[in-house]
This record gives C-alpha cells, sequence and structure tokens, in this order.
C-alpha cells in the first residue's frame, strides 16, 4: 500500500489526455485532501460562437507523448513554484459540442492564494507549450485555431 | 531521408500525418525547418512553427538524424 509521503511528486500530479468525456466531481475529489483549504479549478468550455461565426463543434488533435510531457513539466514547474499539494490536468481530444469541456485544471493547496496563482499559470502555460491543436467547425467552413497571422 | 510527424494545420499542409522528407543526417533543426519551407511554401504562411526532436522542442543548432522522432509543431491551440 502507498503510505502517504511515498512516490510523493507521482502521488501529486494527475495528468491525462481523454477522447472520453471528463469528469469535474471525479477530478475535484482527487485533489481534495484534508491538508488542503482552497481548491481552485479551471474548466475551458466549447464556445458557440467565435467573432460573430457560429461554431458547431471543435475538433482536438494532441502529440499525445509530447503534451502528457508537457503537461508534466507545467505540473512539476507548479509544485516547484507554489506550496500545492495536487494539481490535475486532463485535455480532451476528438470532437467536442458546444458546452463540452476540453480541458481541467485542478489544484489544491493550504490556502487560496497558490491555489490561484498556480492554476493560472497552469492553463496560460498549457496554451503555449502543450502540443494540442484545436478545429474551430463553422456551418459555411472550418479553421485551425491560431495557425495564421 | 526521415519520417516527419505533422499535426493540425501542418498535417493538410504536407497532405499526411507522416511524410518522407530527404534529409541528410547532421542536418540541423534550423535546416530542416528552412527544407521544409520550401518543400512545403504553405508552412511559411503560419504565425510560427517549431519542431520537436525525440518529444522535445527543438533548438535552431540542434543536430538530427533519421534516427529521431521529428513532428512539426504549428501554433499550439488546447485549451
Amino acid at each position: 500500500m502507498l503510505m502517504n509521503g511515498d512516490n510523493k511528486s507521482v502521488s501529486m500530479t494527475d495528468i491525462r489526455i481523454s477522447d472520453l468525456p471528463l469528469n469535474i466531481q471525479s477530478c475535484i475529489d482527487w485533489v481534495q485532501s484534508p491538508e488542503s483549504g482552497g481548491i481552485d479549478v479551471f474548466l475551458g468550455t466549447v464556445r458557440n460562437a467565435t467573432k460573430g461565426r457560429k461554431v458547431q463543434h471543435l475538433e482536438f488533435e494532441a502529440y499525445e507523448p509530447m503534451a502528457i510531457a508537457e503537461m508534466k513539466k507545467i505540473a512539476d514547474a507548479v509544485i516547484a513554484k507554489w506550496p500545492v499539494n495536487k494539481i490535475l490536468i486532463y485535455h480532451r481530444t476528438g470532437k467536442l459540442a458546444v458546452g463540452e469541456i476540453p480541458v481541467i485544471i485542478a489544484v489544491a493547496a493550504a490556502h487560496r492564494g497558490a491555489a490561484f496563482d498556480a492554476c493560472r499559470y497552469a492553463i496560460d502555460t498549457l496554451k503555449e507549450t502543450v502540443p494540442i491543436w484545436k478545429k474551430e467547425v463553422f456551418e459555411d467552413g472550418e479553421v485551425w485555431v491560431a495557425a495564421h497571422p | 531521408m526521415g519520417k516527419v510527424l505533422t499535426f493540425g494545420i501542418a498535417k493538410e499542409i504536407t497532405g499526411g500525418g507522416v511524410v518522407d522528407v530527404p534529409f541528410e543526417n547532421g542536418i540541423t533543426a534550423g535546416g530542416l525547418r528552412t527544407l521544409l519551407q520550401s518543400t512545403y511554401p504553405r508552412l511559411k504562411e503560419l504565425k510560427s512553427f517549431a519542431l520537436a526532436v525525440n518529444g522535445e522542442y527543438a533548438v535552431a543548432d540542434q543536430l538530427i538524424n533519421d534516427t529521431d522522432e521529428i513532428a512539426i509543431i504549428p501554433p499550439v491551440s488546447g485549451g
């Protein structure tokens, strides 16, 4: 049995890429611990329009081994920079409808300041470094987001 | 000759998830990037693109061999 404190860096982080719907409650349950006084959760949700064009759905593609490695780097950096107890980063791939959740980041810490700051850092960095791409599919065309100037 | 993985818009530009690219062993990442841009000119229209070698972002003077896993990383847009 894994005792508290053993295998610390592994038990503090949970990183996953999945083509199945994400369960918010199970993510919160995983980061919850008696040592934490706050949990900060960021949920990305699929928006129904971009620049006035109606979005039908999004399609997410990942370079999975590298994406997992980059997500782990983010979680490790969070643990090095802030006094947090647990961090979870999950990302979806595949086709997502409006309102579905492509990304969940949950951070638990003794105090809320670290949880807020770490969560913000994690989602901002994910958007800059993790090799995942989204295509917006409109009624009249489709666009790989951020691909062109 | 080596294989290059492509994703997102780069997959559409190159016409396949894996493309054969005629480079010599010992080419730099910067040199391969230039070769890819001349082979697939539409890559120049992208806001940016990086190369990954064996799952890590490559730096321009890094040397590449055909046994490496190479990938074109167009602008990421997760989240």
